[in-house]
């Protein structure tokens, strides 16, 4: 395949792919070993009524809003879930449940009730994204790559995965050590002086940030597939935290790549002529390398008691 | 226009779907409650996202033997099995390797629905416009229902109903106490596996009404609901019940007066406004009954205290202690007691001694237990126990100076 070819259509949809599963993957072993994992499933099915509120509020649909309603929805859900969970007196797993499924519903429902006909805005979209449509028409092969011109005509979204992706990373660097003390002993690290409640909070909007991020590149199904698969399936490679960020990295670009050229080139090889989802395929690619984990990785068996 | 739907006077289709959707909502809100239970309401999840491949296979399957391809119960076959597989896929990862269950849940809900969209973009590819309408089964769609599709709800439904009543006692066991239900002989792990089929038959009969996202909220809310009403199995599970039946006939109702008004959401949001009228108003462990628990026993602790201070002739500095005492007639605003908070305070400093001898003579033991502080001590002795305690203590004594 030539660069004229696969700069334009192709590159730029795999970077950002790459990117999003990436910052995933990073806040997702945290969540992982912190027995947090469906936090990022909850977190993309609010974040379909934050856009909408924020499309209601504001009238258009652009960028910078919509990933503020989508984060000060992942905001209320953490809220809700912790006031019903207190409140009620009910166990964390319904109380997420009956949360997020009630503001999916809020979100559907509002989205049928106002008028976005006239607007790129579904709940197909929320869920699939649509990773194909983000191509860099401006380019016309690798020289493109140092062309300033051609470079302004990247997509946006490309650049916001960056950015949410480097947010990541320094969150991790920077708090690394009371993030890890915090996660593997709560109350060591609360004797240490570590403000552990905050920590927790932090690390679930961190989450929320690269969530709609990503969100916004390559929809939901991605997201809850790349918080849990890459970190789960490293879980089973290794005892040390280190290298466990390392192989959900590696996976997680893995599942990015393989799965994009998988749904668009996967069809043509087998005969058929038109390309799947790319969002469902590294989906799927994320859930092989995890069975394959699963069923060959040094470490998958558990070791002392049972888990409950 | 609200009552005309209640009642089912809205024509054929109205009337099917809401009955479908009633019959619905009963049988999720009494599995959903084992469900809960056992504490694994969010496999329900993972079961529910697990049915989307089952039914583009299944599509794809019947389109390819010739059929139509949008047969209901051929779809909700390839549903159920599909979904089956994610179960046992659950199971698996939390028993063979060291992940946990809800990142087990969390990975085949992704996967297995990342895949159902792979197979949706390769249907829409297939065939002229033949796949219209699989995507309804994300979020539900009830404009078309047929007579045969509600017959298929009604009969699954009332089906999973009568395995629940046949298996109650052995899965409330399981519920409150595996270990005890192991050794009274019950194979836990299949027993678990009848929960969750359970939860996958509601699933499946749900997709077509709320869709596969929505139908976690009917298997999760109704059972949150009623544990709010009470602490027993059997009534949890009618609460539950009814809850769901009700959102389910409520939310149907609903979305048939107006359009714009999906079925699935509003039935979900009909369901959570239950939740949470009964998080603020159900006795014992609504939000107002706590709180005016609360208030009522601070209101005791501050008039017992205030009636201590008033009685050692100590200044009482705490603002709502003085306005109590003065609300009651014990005190006037300056803190002085009246001559009714005088004889109060009095009695107030004798119960606390008297307290004090019952606790120290082991004779007392049980009524000793009841001391908290705040307790009456006519309410826990006979009248002959309290003259002999005040026999012991005797009257009053001179100072030596």
């Amino acid at each position: 395949m030539s660069g004229v070819e696969f700069v334009p259509l192709s590159l730029t949809p795999m970077l950002i792919g790459v990117l999003s599963a990436i910052a995933c993957a990073l806040p997702g072993n945290f969540l992982l070993l912190r027995k947090q994992a469906l936090i990022g499933d909850a977190i993309s099915h609010v974040v379909l009524p934050g856009i909408v509120t924020a499309f209601l509020l504001t009238g258009i649909v652009a960028a910078v809003p919509m990933m503020l309603g989508a984060a000060g929805a992942a905001v209320v859900a953490v809220v809700m879930i912790e006031a019903i969970r207190r409140l009620g007196n009910i166990e964390p797993g319904a109380a997420m449940g009956l949360t997020f499924t009630t503001l999916f519903a809020a979100g559907v429902l509002l989205l049928e009730q106002s008028d976005t006909s006239g607007v790129h805005l579904d709940v197909e979209h929320a869920l699939y994204g649509n990773l194909e449509s983000l191509i860099w028409l401006d380019a016309i092969g690798w020289e493109s790559l140092l062309a300033p011109v051609a470079l302004a005509g990247l997509p946006p979204e490309l650049a916001r995965v960056a950015i949410a992706l480097c947010g990541v990373v320094v969150f991790l660097w920077l708090f690394w050590r009371p993030l890890v003390l915090s996660t593997f002993d709560e109350s060591f690290a609360q004797s240490m002086g570590v403000p552990t409640t905050a920590l927790g909070i932090a690390v679930v909007m961190v989450s929320a940030l690269a969530a709609v991020a990503a969100f916004d590149a390559v929809g939901s199904i991605i997201v809850i597939a790349m918080f849990i698969c890459p970190p789960a399936a490293a879980r089973l490679m290794t005892n040390r935290l280190e290298h466990q960020i390392a192989w959900s990295v590696v996976f997680a670009g893995l599942s990015a790549v393989l799965g994009y050229v998988l749904a668009g080139y996967g069809p043509l090889w087998i005969g058929f002529e038109d390309a799947v989802s790319a969002a469902g395929m590294i989906a799927t690619v994320s859930g092989l390398i995890l069975a394959v984990a699963a069923f060959c990785a040094p470490h998958r068996h558990r070791t002392g008691a049972p888990a409950l | 226009m609200l009552l005309d739907a209640l009642t089912l006077q809205l024509g054929y289709n109205a009337t099917l779907v809401t009955v479908g959707a009633t019959l619905l909502g009963v049988a999720s809100g009494v599995t959903g409650t084992f469900l809960y239970l056992r504490k694994r309401a969010l496999v329900s999840d993972a079961i529910s996202h697990a049915t989307l491949p089952g039914v583009g296979l299944a599509f794809i399957v019947m389109v390819l033997l010739g059929g139509d391809g949008r047969s209901l119960p051929g779809l909700l076959m390839g549903a159920a099995l599909s979904s089956w597989i994610g179960l046992l896929c659950v199971n698996l990862l939390t028993q063979r390797t060291r992940l946990s269950e809800d990142a087990a849940i969390g990975a085949v809900l992704s996967v297995f629905f990342g895949f159902g969209i792979v197979l949706l973009t390769v249907i829409q590819t297939m065939g002229s416009g033949r796949a219209a309408g699989l995507e309804s089964f994300l979020l539900g769609a009830t404009a078309g229902m047929l007579f045969n599709d509600a017959m298929v709800i009604a009969v699954g439904g009332a089906l999973t109903l009568l395995v629940v009543v046949i298996l109650r006692r052995p899965m409330t066991l399981l519920a409150f106490d595996p270990e005890y239900a192991a050794a009274r002989g019950l194979n836990v792990q299949r027993m678990d596996l009848a929960i969750m089929a359970l939860a996958m038959a509601v699933t499946v009969i749900g997709l077509k009404i709320v869709g596969l996202i929505l139908i976690v909220a009917m298997l999760i809310i109704p059972p949150v609901t009623a544990r709010f009403w009470t602490d027993r199995t059997d009534r949890m599970t009618l609460i539950a019940g009814l809850a769901g039946g009700a959102a389910a006939w409520i939310g149907a109702s609903l979305s048939a007066i107006a359009p714009a008004l999906p079925t699935g959401p509003i039935i979900v949001l009909v369901s959570f406004a239950l939740f949470a009228l009964s998080l603020l108003l159900a006795p014992n462990r609504g939000l107002l009954a706590v709180g005016i628990r609360h208030n009522r026993f601070q209101r005791r602790v501050h008039l017992r205290q205030g009636l201590l201070a008033l009685a050692q002739g100590q200044p009482i500095y705490e603002a709502y202690t003085l306005r109590l005492l003065r609300r009651a007639g014990l005190a006037h605003a300056d803190g002085v007691a009246t001559d009714t908070g005088r004889a109060r305070a009095a009695k107030a400093l004798r119960d606390e001694k008297r307290w004090e001898t019952v606790r120290q003579d082991q004779a007392f033991e049980s009524a000793a237990a009841l001391y908290d502080g705040l307790r009456d001590i006519e309410t826990v002795l006979t009248a002959d126990q309290t003259a002999e305690i005040d026999h012991r203590i005797g009257g009053p004594k001179e100072v030596q100076p």
